[in-house]
């Protein structure tokens, strides 16, 4: 049996007990509720993890004992 | 500016309009996913704010009711993720009084019970492509997966339906 025929033979056999969604009408606005969400939740402040500032102080260590290596630095970059 | 220009740039209103304009289509697709009014509206609420925290990667230029889409199926498929699998159907949109009499209603419950065993990014495509009849490509859009994935995962989930169906007692003639 192929693939085309083992699908519809399911889709038979699922829509006898799982019908299609009839009603998909919203019934209400839904944007009070989304100010409400909006007003509890600011949206998050960008953070930097932990080790971006580990990378960022090792980094500035190493351009004031070496600033010779600002050049190859930015070659990298 | 432009409405999604203003929305990128975090105008409030700008995205309040956005919101009443495809509030109704993004509810419509996850009723269609989740089968269930209440947490619906609720996942609707939660997929635009998903979509008004990521405003700043939303290019102007693109397609908002596509994007709006894809992250509607992503919230939809985390709640999936997360309930349980003995939920039922709730009736009013699975109502046995719609379904075929000359089905019995242990067989339709058995039906129900395997397709709920299904792991989530199955159930999801198989509610899309064989319960709702959405065409693979829309699935795909939606999904954010290419649509050969899209076949094989609507093929997976019909081999893993026809074994749950046999070991329940259903007869499935599927290979």
């Amino acid at each position: 049996m192929s693939n085309e025929e083992n699908n519809k033979e399911m889709k038979g056999l699922l829509r006898q007990a799982i019908v299609p969604a009839q009603d998909t009408e919203l019934r209400r606005d839904l944007w009070p509720q989304m100010l409400r969400r909006l007003e509890e939740q600011p949206a998050p402040v960008v953070s930097v993890p932990w080790f971006d500032w580990v990378l960022a102080a090792i980094l500035s260590v190493v351009l004031v004992f070496f600033p010779g290596s600002m050049l190859a630095l930015l070659y990298h970059l | 500016m432009e409405l999604l220009e203003r929305f990128a740039a975090g105008d409030l209103e700008a995205f309040e309009e956005l919101f009443r304009e495809h509030q109704k289509e993004v509810y419509a697709w996850i009723v269609r996913i989740v089968r269930d009014h209440g947490i619906a509206e609720d996942l609707t609420v939660e997929t635009f704010w998903r979509i008004y925290r990521s405003r700043a990667r939303f290019e102007a230029a693109g397609n908002f009711r596509a994007w709006a889409r894809r992250i509607a199926t992503n919230a939809a498929l985390d709640h999936l993720r997360h309930s349980r699998r003995e939920t039922e159907l709730p009736e009013d949109l699975a109502s046995a009084a719609v379904a075929d009499p000359a089905v019995r209603r242990e067989t339709r419950g058995r039906i129900k019970q395997a397709f709920f065993q299904l792991p989530a990014k199955y159930r999801l495509v198989a509610t899309l492509a064989l319960i709702e009849e959405e065409p693979y490509n829309h699935i795909a859009e939606a999904a954010g997966i290419s649509t050969a994935l899209v076949k094989v995962r609507v093929f997976r989930a019909v081999r893993m339906l026809r074994k749950k169906l046999n070991s329940l007692g259903v007869e499935a003639n599927v290979k």
